[in-house]
């Protein structure tokens, strides 16, 4: 049982870690502000949900883990209100997005 | 009511954090979250909005669909940023919303940005700017499933 939980829990470190840096990469090959924003939400969401997920099954029933818990709940309601304001700042100062449709009605902010 | 509620949660969140169970570091517990209670009031902010308990049973019917939409687009942007050829076409659209309340709207917005490939980038009454990092994006989020999920979790219906 043991062996169990700590192989699930290792997966989930591992496939964390290997989607913090596919929203690195990510960060890299995107061409512009918005489009690369996108890729660091990977990082946000599924690869420190996992991490922590993996962190909280290594930790068993102790308040570690609720600690871990509430860590997760924080990322989940601080990270979009901070994209969220990048975004907003930066359409408001005037930068353009990369858009794949030029002129059409919807792409006018 | 909400004082009361309010009190309680912040005195369970010290006894989690902090771990010792003495009676002088209890003691102090409730002094303080009765004090941050006290000062909460006298600044106003003890209300529905900044402690929603009323939805307390339905976020753990929409926070799993959540998590459960969170992942699926986590795994299609991480393939888009693998795929060689990077195909993404960005593009911004309007996406009406449903809730009556602002808490309503708000969780509708940062459901949009915690979902990998959508951000919502200007709020409106009615309507929230989105920039999607595909067509396929914005086209699911203009279905409305997220946007009725998210007017039943505020309790419109």
């Amino acid at each position: 049982m043991n062996l169990v939980v700590d192989i699930v829990s290792w997966a989930c470190l591992v496939s964390g870690g290997i989607f913090c840096a596919i929203g690195g990469l990510g960060l890299v090959r995107m061409p512009d502000f918005y489009t690369r924003m996108h890729a660091a939400s990977v990082t946000d969401t599924l690869g420190a949900g996992l991490i922590l997920f993996g962190l909280i099954l290594q930790a068993g029933l102790t308040l570690i883990a609720v600690k871990l818990l509430i860590i997760g709940l924080l990322i989940l309601f601080t990270s979009p209100a901070a994209t969220h304001a990048l975004a907003k700042a930066a359409l408001t100062r005037g930068l353009k997005p990369l858009l794949v449709e030029e002129g059409s009605p919807s792409s006018k902010p | 009511m909400y004082a009361l509620s309010s009190a309680l949660v912040l005195y369970a969140f010290w006894l989690l954090l902090s771990g010792y169970f003495t009676a002088f570091l209890m003691t102090a517990g409730a002094v303080s979250a009765i004090a941050v209670v006290a000062l909460a009031r006298r600044m106003d902010l003890v209300d529905h909005e900044g402690h929603p308990i009323h939805l307390g049973w339905r976020a753990l019917t929409y926070w799993p669909w959540l998590i459960i939409e969170i992942v699926k687009s986590a795994w299609d942007v991480s393939k888009i940023i693998l795929n060689p050829r990077l195909p993404i076409s960005p593009n911004l659209v309007r996406v009406k919303t449903s809730q009556k309340t602002t808490v309503g709207v708000v969780t509708y917005a940062n459901s949009i940005t915690l979902t990998p490939g959508t951000i919502s980038v200007d709020v409106k009454r009615g309507e929230i700017l989105v920039h999607a990092l595909t067509r396929e994006g914005a086209a699911g989020l203009e279905q409305g499933e997220m946007d009725r999920r998210v007017t039943r979790f505020e309790g419109g219906h």
